[in-house]
């Protein structure tokens, strides 16, 4: 406030003060090469801008050059500086580290002094990305797995997400009970409801079992439902049934912005309600839904609560998603520098991916709004 | 020029403000006028932390008016405790006192974390001749000078349910039954009782998806069989045959049929301990402490007679029965109060203490005298206190021990899931799965 709120400087005359504050911080590069005549002021050096006629500068940045750049350039830094210290402190630096780790032996043998646990180079990679090795092995497998489980998992939260935005779009009796329902898994906590999900899945005491088996009989003997390749049906059902209610909210979000003489006009040349979602509804929610389909998948393919919730910290192989075993190598064999190596592949492969995504997607989305 | 300064003076007292908060915070930990109490973690030995607190506190106010030293407690849940102890390493911030899984002895002395029991430190404890020799052997890697000393011993046991013996007619277990009796007895005990065509009781449940306890399995069983889990020079050799017929022993429990199927969800005993009390299956192979849980059940009609041995024993078998279990006790090398700390651990560890956390535990004493006291002169205490003191092997006391069960366990753990839904588990599967378990443990190492 007290900024914007005090006299303007005895100097300048220009435009309003805060903008040109504002501006000086990120636009201090960009204005100098976008405008031909900042950069090609005489000597060029910011010292000698002051003397520099009038003319030449345009009165916006004249102001700014005039009461001297650097101690305006000192206070945009020194707002943002609080924040700067934050994302270092939580983002950045525990990033740098995790990728030094990967380069290190550290286990629990070298964890008191870890800053001089031994360098040993690409050594973890090599032993992650070896398809012969039985770690190697497990990546691999583990990759694959995780992405199948990402493809499924999306696919069927999108379409019962959009099923259910597209019912509840249109007004009836209720419908605000049913929205505020259909939101119930995403808003509890994960905890309590795998946790929910892990009994019903009980081979002996489960409620599916006792349906399926002394309700409907419909099978003769109890089966098991977190061992073996069920369990990895069991990861695809809850991992579903939480993220679900996310493509609903976004999507009905999305619909409600569609106007409904489209759909008149549409119904009037006689489009059936599958033409009218294909041809209208789709591509006019289109930017949303790329992006709810990119954060519905990199979630997805950093699933790590349900399994561990589920199966505890070794789940079955069948059901060991990447991040479950990064977390198996690093804190339960303690092999951290192992774990460490997997989780920066995981992020490069998630950057590609999300950068291809946002390259094929995205950026025609945008385009044709436009 | 008078704003940014306004600024630069707004941006400072906002970072002053943020500084000041945790300023303050400091100088009211140390303000604190009696010093700061000893932090002490516990495992979580009864059947609920709440339980734990329950028989800890009394004990450690008595320590308290003893020597005048203040004692946080706090009870660790096992899943969580080697990680913040891990962490608690790394950072050099943790307790001063803390519980460990035996097993883990020789993994935690390597790192380097804990004040060795040597000189004065072992003098303040009042030396290790106090201890049972079968217990000081699970503390520490050999030739080495250990960081932990036993605090509660423990030893597995088979449990059987006596009414269900004496209903199926099948004589009830006795000391040196063999491995073979004991499977027949598991055979004729599994009954559909209700005639309705499903086996509703079953011979022998396990804690299948228990790591640990399937690592236990493969150690104890491989001993019979001959095996060592680690060469002599430290080599892991997980896939030897003497360990793939231990394991494909273990797995054939539950692809015979004998054991409830079920039971290879179970990852932890309490579950096991339900079905024994309930008449669901008639035996199970548990440790001391599950005396506890069966008592919280309101079921006291079971026998302990020591677990089974194969007969006659493979070239270079041994007849163990159980690896040393239980609990040690270390102190944190970081930490500010070591004198008080190991006063501490004199106290836990002294004859009067272990009469008594042992009793409420139903654990195993592991100071000598302490077998003096009438409450450890029944069968049940008897049976345990024979198999640890004489059958008892401790587990590999090497730095990479806690890998060995993750890896070994897991492996076991994916074998009995195999079976238990059905699949054929042949001795090749074994193999190889043992095979893989080793060659990341070569990996790792």
């Amino acid at each position: 406030m007290a900024i914007t709120t005090s006299s303007p400087p005895p100097v300048d005359p220009g435009p309003v003060t805060s903008g040109a504050i504002e501006a000086s911080a990120g636009n201090e590069s960009r204005a100098g090469s976008e405008s031909p005549a900042g950069s090609e002021s005489p000597g060029g050096s910011e010292s000698r801008a002051g003397i520099v006629p009038s003319q030449v500068v345009p009165p916006g940045r004249r102001g700014r050059r005039l009461r001297g750049p650097r101690s305006t350039g000192l206070l945009p830094y020194l707002l943002i500086a609080p924040a700067l210290v934050l994302e270092l402190v939580v983002h950045i630096v525990p990033m740098i580290l995790g990728v030094w780790i990967s380069f290190v032996s550290l286990t629990q043998l070298t964890l008191r002094r870890w800053t001089e646990a031994p360098f040993i180079g690409f050594d973890n990679y090599r032993n992650g990305l070896n398809p012969s090795s039985a770690i190697g092995q497990d990546f691999f497998s583990s990759l694959l797995r995780t992405s199948v489980y990402t493809v499924i998992v999306v696919s069927l939260a999108w379409a019962i997400g959009m099923l259910a935005a597209v019912l509840l779009n249109r007004s009836f009796h209720g419908r605000a009970f049913f929205r505020t329902f259909f939101l119930v898994p995403f808003a509890l906590p994960a905890f309590v409801t795998t946790i929910g999900w892990s009994f019903i899945f009980n081979q002996q005491e489960g409620a599916l079992n006792h349906v399926l088996v002394e309700n409907l009989g419909v099978l003769d003997s109890n089966p098991f439902w977190l061992l073996g390749d069920n369990s990895f049906v069991v990861i695809v059902v809850v991992g579903t049934w939480r993220l679900w209610p996310f493509a609903f909210l976004m999507l009905l979000a999305a619909l409600q912005s569609v106007p409904d003489d489209v759909y008149e006009a549409a119904a009037l040349d006689g489009a059936t309600m599958w033409r009218q979602f294909r041809t209208i509804t789709l591509p006019l929610i289109r930017p949303t839904n790329s992006v709810v389909i990119l954060v519905m998948g990199l979630w997805t393919f950093n699933e790590f609560t349900v399994p561990y919730i589920l199966f505890g910290a070794q789940p079955p192989e069948q059901a060991l998603l990447l991040s479950n075993l990064i977390y198996s190598n690093s804190f339960v064999n303690f092999n951290f520098g192992l774990g460490a190596a997997m989780s920066v592949l995981l992020l490069l492969a998630l950057l590609a991916a999300s950068l291809v995504y946002v390259r094929l997607f995205l950026n025609r989305g945008e385009d044709s709004r436009a | 020029m008078r704003h940014p300064i306004t600024a630069a003076i707004a941006v400072a007292v906002v970072l002053c403000g943020g500084l000041a908060a945790c300023g303050s915070d400091d100088s009211q930990d140390s303000a604190e006028p009696n010093g700061e109490p000893l932090v002490y973690w516990a495992t979580n030995m009864a059947p609920t932390i709440e339980d734990d607190e329950a028989v800890l506190t009394p004990e450690l106010a008595k320590f308290t008016e003893q020597t005048g030293i203040e004692v946080e407690l706090e009870v660790v849940p096992w899943d969580a405790l080697y990680n913040r102890i891990l962490t608690a390493v790394s950072s050099g911030e943790g307790p001063d006192v803390l519980n460990i899984g035996n097993t883990w002895s020789a993994s935690l002395q390597a790192t380097g974390g804990f004040v060795p029991f040597e000189g004065d430190a072992l003098e303040v404890i009042g030396g290790d001749d106090k201890f049972v020799a079968t217990a000081l052997a699970a503390s520490g890697a050999e030739g080495q000078t250990p960081t932990a000393v036993p605090l509660y011993g423990q030893s597995y046991g088979l449990f059987y349910n006596k009414q269900m013996f004496a209903d199926a007619g099948v004589p009830e277990p006795t000391d040196g039954w063999t491995w073979e009796q004991f499977t027949d007895a598991a055979a004729a005990l599994t009954q559909d009782t209700d005639g309705d065509g499903q086996t509703d009781q079953y011979g022998f449940a396990m804690t299948g998806a228990s790591v640990a306890n399937n690592s236990h399995a493969a150690f104890i069983l491989g001993r019979q069989e001959g095996a060592s889990l680690f060469a002599e020079d430290g080599t892991p050799q997980f896939d030897s045959d003497a360990t793939v017929s231990a394991v494909t022993r273990w797995v054939d429990l539950m692809s015979s049929g004998v054991t409830l199927p079920g039971s290879a969800e179970y990852t932890g005993d309490a579950e096991a301990d339900n079905d024994l009390a309930t008449g669901k299956v008639a035996m199970v192979i548990q440790q001391s402490g599950s005396r506890n849980a069966l008592a919280a059940l309101g079921f006291d009609d079971y026998g302990v007679s020591q677990v089974p041995v194969l007969d006659p024993l493979p070239e270079g078998g041994q007849a163990t029965q159980t690896m040393v279990a239980g609990i040690n006790i270390s102190v944190f090398a970081d930490s500010d109060q070591q004198e008080d700390a190991l006063q501490l651990v004199n106290f836990l560890t002294s004859t009067e203490e272990q009469v008594i956390l042992n009793a409420a535990y139903t654990t195993l004493p592991v100071v000598t005298a302490a077998y003096e006291d009438p409450t450890f002169n029944d069968d049940v205490s008897e049976t345990f206190a024979t198999i640890l003191n004489d059958h008892a092997e401790p587990m590999p006391q090497v730095p990479e021990e806690g890998q060995m069960e993750t890896l070994v366990g897991g492996a076991v753990k994916e074998l009995v899931a195999q079976a238990a839904t059905g699949a054929t588990v042949t001795e090749d599967d074994v193999r190889s799965a043992l095979a893989n378990a080793n060659e990341q443990m070569q990996a790792a190492g």
